[in-house]
């Protein structure tokens, strides 16, 4: 293990400085904006997964006292440019408010507009509408089968995306593999389903004309999109990036939301706002997840070392797509795990169905791609008849072949992984959980003890856009920030976007109290509003640890050189004579001349004739920072480095499962844990937490369900089932520490850490519980009622053991 | 559609101080704290009854403030998470507890955790791990995987936290 290096403040146990507004209710969300004379919006949504809108009458919902408006699509396409996806697609148009067709059951018909939410609510019933149902489809492989029912006809094929890579010589490796096995499985909709909904609320000024905007965003290059689609100059659209986000963890997108309510509120001259109820939410609002069905075949020696993958991955991304599509784009940065694989072919096809829109989920696709993955190790452990954890060893990239490129043209950075393993192994301990099992077995329970090892890509970069489209030139996805010091010597530090629960106000006055040796305490971090902001990307792909932080290391370097310049000025020394100290200029052979803060600060902000020639009054930086080996294209090939740091986690878990119920009981959960170096523990440490009970909510109960006529099934939480502090285990982390080489302090990404391997180890210990009755799960959620079915199904073929599909 | 029914004035006592609203009677009593009270610390998660984000003390019993009408709130004593804190300015020990073990992370579900636990502890002052997680069973967190929480519990009962 590398030594980390010693910090002042960097590592150190700090109380967040967001905390103390949450837990005292003075936390700002987008619902608790209240302005004068603010209006409210309810939503028609169409009952059908694929109709002819016939006719639509809105004369009683707008005879209705209190009522201002009805707005339809007929009405508003006119006004504004269409969502486009980011793949090459562009008749796959999605406004607000759909007009002539309907693609989902959910899909935003129209929207009224009171002068109270539940008044609003009165009125969408009382809108007429007259719908002629279509053919639909909502199965992703019905959907690419011939004469299946075009969702968007223009498009020509419900395929929005596809494309097979290959690289190496997967073929010539698969056939000279000595063992090769092919496995289909099968990763359900869910979504990180935030307690949140999504809010936007909106006010536009007619002498400025400027729309304000407060939204709970989570979206890159936001600001930019609604003005756009808006047809407004991006400096007449104002977005408020100081909205506390009541969770995200990728989906709080909303841009189709805030169309809706910037177009009302700029029409009727009075503020809007929207906020979605949860049903809303769940089906119109366009947030559910990947929804992939993988065929992998993997060669490998008997050994259990797998030399060549070939893998299929079909997702299904429902009615429209912006950037779901780029969700089985950021799984090539990764695609061969932590394992030395050394030849990949992989077709990645994104489908269009008669479903709620997919949009980024936590991770950005990896997680459900990591389950495909492990359930391959498993597998080959299985056929070869060796213990999972030593196939997985014999296969993990060793230390000492770091930096490691990977097929598809990532260079993964650092990292120790077998230690890792071994730590997390050691903490269980793992004898420990052999026993236990033995002991829930021997009660007549079925038990099984769950691995898994992956990857955490971090610092999210976007060359899947390139990679995916390529018309798409993308080759930054900068962060920044904003440093000021007042006369008075207080530190300001000002970040381009909105924080959804990821502490971006302790990372930044950690790092820039670090770097300028003053208490982080003392500094506030602020957030900025689009107009006043430098470029941000958002806090999207585990990357603000590097990017804004690098970002704030930049800026704090920054005013700590010009300090040091003034300070040799006046002391008439070489910079190199001093060092910066404690918060000041130290002369290392004399220290008692050493200049202090304010004695700097106060010649930056009032003594021009004692500031070293040229330099500018008033002490200010701004650093704007690329990815770290960003900036390239793909090759033809399609080889590009993806994201530029790469955790790891080995997750280790027992679990036992009831035979009667199929319910599923965790009693031990592990998880080891390498992001280089932690900037602030417990924010890593909760990220990883709550990423471990979302993977727990995928592998064993979320699941957005439709029926064959594309109604969704799951669309409050009291059958879209959320894992509760008695379904989520205690878990025990342990940290691991390999320093990235491309960042200012050695650290990594976390904000995905947990659910990456969280459901791909929760599988592997359910379908070791299940393995003696012969029975085995290749589908997630693997929930109690697929469970059952399983196990009855593994009982009645006794007679010839067949391993039971599921593929629901 | 009728039109509704004349809003009618609603007095409850919120946090200690009277207060009183004209309202729908088709109003929650969470949208009475939140629309008419100003009172925008508690939360709406889900307006069904599952998340907990919107809970509130009712004559000192936690409820969901969005499965309460706010006329049935009348005359009644209402605690919210503005009201936990012993002085302005000043925290009880479980936020405090809370601050320092990290039990929250985006802040959402947190006024209605912080009512649930701070009925455990009125309730129980020495919790073990299991009636902690029996509390806040019924309180949804997408962030901290509840470990965080736990620990807070433990930490403002005087336990020492299992985990870091």
């Amino acid at each position: 293990m590398a030594e980390a290096p010693r910090f002042r403040y960097i590592g150190r146990r700090r109380r967040a400085v967001e905390h103390r507004r949450f837990v005292t209710g003075q936390g700002r969300f987008a619902a608790d904006i209240a302005l004068p004379g603010l209006l409210h919006v309810a939503i028609v949504a169409s009952p059908h997964a694929s109709a002819r809108i016939a006719r639509l009458d809105a004369s009683a919902a707008l005879a209705l006292p209190g009522v201002h408006a009805v707005l339809t699509g007929e009405e508003l396409q006119p006004e504004i440019e269409p969502m486009l996806p980011g793949v090459d697609a562009p008749e796959v148009r999605r406004f607000p408010l759909a007009r002539g067709v309907v693609r989902y059951a959910g899909e935003w018909v129209a929207a009224v507009v009171a002068e109270s939410r539940a008044l609003a609510e009165d009125a969408a019933e009382l809108v007429e509408v007259d719908y002629a149902p279509t053919p639909h489809v909502v199965d992703p492989e019905a959907a690419l089968a011939p004469g299946a029912p075009l969702v968007h006809p223009a498009h020509g094929s419900n395929a929005i995306f596809r494309r097979e890579f290959l690289w190496g010589p997967v073929e010539e490796d698969l056939a000279a593999s000595p063992h090769r096995l092919s496995y289909r499985v099968r990763w359900s909709r869910s979504a990180t389903v935030p307690i949140e909904t999504f809010v936007c609320t909106a006010s536009w000024n007619d002498a400025t004309g400027l729309l304000d905007v407060w939204a709970s965003i989570q979206m890159p290059k936001f600001p930019d999109l609604l003005a756009r689609c808006l047809r407004l100059p991006g400096n007449a659209v104002r977005v408020h990036f100081d909205v506390d986000v009541g969770g995200s963890y990728g989906v709080k997108r909303g841009l189709k939301h805030a169309i809706l309510v910037g177009h009302l509120a700029r029409r009727l001259g009075r503020p809007v706002r929207f906020l979605e109820d949860r049903l809303e939410n769940m089906r119109g609002g366009d947030m559910q997840g990947p929804d992939r069905i993988f065929d992998v075949t993997l060669g490998f020696d008997g050994q259990g070392v797998i030399r060549a993958m070939r893998m299929r991955a079909l997702d299904d991304v429902g009615a429209y797509a912006g950037r779901s599509p780029f969700q089985l784009g950021k799984p090539v940065g990764a695609i061969v795990g932590p394992y030395t694989i050394g030849s990949v072919a992989y077709e990645a096809i994104s489908v269009l169905t008669n479903k709620t829109p997919q949009e980024a989920v936590r991770g950005f696709g990896q997680a459900p791609t990591n389950y495909a993955i492990e359930t391959g190790l498993d597998r080959v452990a299985r056929a070869l008849g060796l213990d999972r954890i030593e196939v997985r060893r014999r296969n993990l990239i060793p230390p000492e072949r770091f930096p490691y490129l990977i097929p598809s043209g990532t260079l993964y950075d650092s990292g120790d992984y077998a230690r890792v393993l071994d730590k997390a192994l050691a903490a269980a301990p793992f004898e420990a959980l052999l026993r236990q099992r033995e002991a829930l077995r021997a009660e007549g329970k079925l038990a099984g003890i769950g691995i898994s090892t992956c990857l955490e890509p971090s610092g999210g970069n976007s060359s899947f856009e390139p990679l995916f489209n390529p018309k798409n030139t993308t080759t930054t996805w900068m962060d920044s920030c904003l440093l000021r010091v007042d006369l008075n010597g207080a530190v300001t530090a000002v970040m381009a976007t909105s924080s959804s629960g990821q502490a971006h106000e302790t990372l930044v006055s950690t790092v820039v109290g670090e770097v300028l040796q003053r208490d982080p305490d003392s500094i506030r971090v602020i957030h900025a509003d689009s107009l006043s902001a430098l470029p941000s990307n958002s806090p999207v792909g585990s990357r603000m640890a590097i990017m804004l932080g690098g970002a704030a290391a930049g800026a704090a370097k920054r005013i700590r050189d010009r300090l040091l310049r003034i300070a040799a000025h006046n002391l008439d020394l070489p910079e190199e004579a001093l060092e910066w100290r404690d918060g000041a200029a130290v002369p290392r052979a004399a220290p008692e001349r050493a200049l202090s803060w304010a004695r700097l600060v106060e010649i930056a902000h009032r003594e021009f004739h004692n500031l070293p020639p040229g330099m500018e009054p008033g002490l200010q930086e701004a650093f704007v920072w690329e990815v770290p080996g960003g900036g390239g294209l793909p090759t033809p090939d399609g080889r590009i480095q993806m994201y530029p740091c790469h955790s790891f986690e080995a997750h280790v878990v027992l679990a036992s499962v009831d035979p009667e119920t199929g319910k599923v009981a965790l009693h031990r959960y592990v998880v080891g844990h390498d992001c280089g170096v932690m900037i602030s523990p417990d924010v890593v440490h909760g990220m990883t937490y709550g990423g471990v009970a979302h993977g727990l909510g995928a592998a064993l109960m979320e699941k957005f369900a439709y029926s064959p006529d594309g109604q969704l099934l799951s669309g409050s939480f009291m059958d879209y089932l959320l894992p509760s502090a008695q379904e989520v285990p205690p878990i025990l982390i342990v940290d691991h520490c390999t320093p990235s080489p491309l960042t200012e302090f050695g650290q990594k990404g976390s904000g995905e850490a947990g659910y990456l391997g969280g459901p791909a180890a929760i599988a592997s210990a359910v379908n070791d519980a299940l393995a003696p009755l012969g029975a085995a799960l290749d589908a997630l959620p693997m929930t109690p009622a697929a469970i059952w079915r399983a196990l009855r199904a593994a009982r009645a073929a006794q007679s010839a053991p067949v391993p039971a599909r599921e593929t629901a | 559609m009728p039109a509704p029914p004349p809003p009618v004035l609603v007095e409850i006592t919120v946090n200690g101080a009277p207060r009183r609203a004209m309202v729908e009677p088709r109003t929650t009593l969470l949208d009475m704290l939140r629309e008419h009270l100003g009172l925008t610390g508690t939360h709406a998660g889900c307006e069904h009854g599952i998340c907990g984000a919107c809970s509130v003390l009712l004559e000192g019993e936690p409820v969901r403030a969005c499965c309460i009408f706010a006329v049935q709130a009348e005359g009644m004593s209402v605690t919210t998470v503005e009201g936990l804190a012993p002085a302005r300015g000043a925290l009880s020990r479980l936020q405090d507890a809370f601050c320092e073990a990290h039990a929250l992370q985006c802040g959402y579900c947190t006024p209605g955790m912080l009512i649930a636990c701070h009925d455990l502890l009125a309730r129980n002052p020495r919790p073990s791990e299991e009636e902690i997680r029996e509390a806040i069973g019924g309180n949804l967190c997408r962030c901290t995987g509840y470990q965080q929480i736990v620990d807070a519990v433990k930490l403002a009962s005087g336990q020492e936290a299992a985990h870091g």
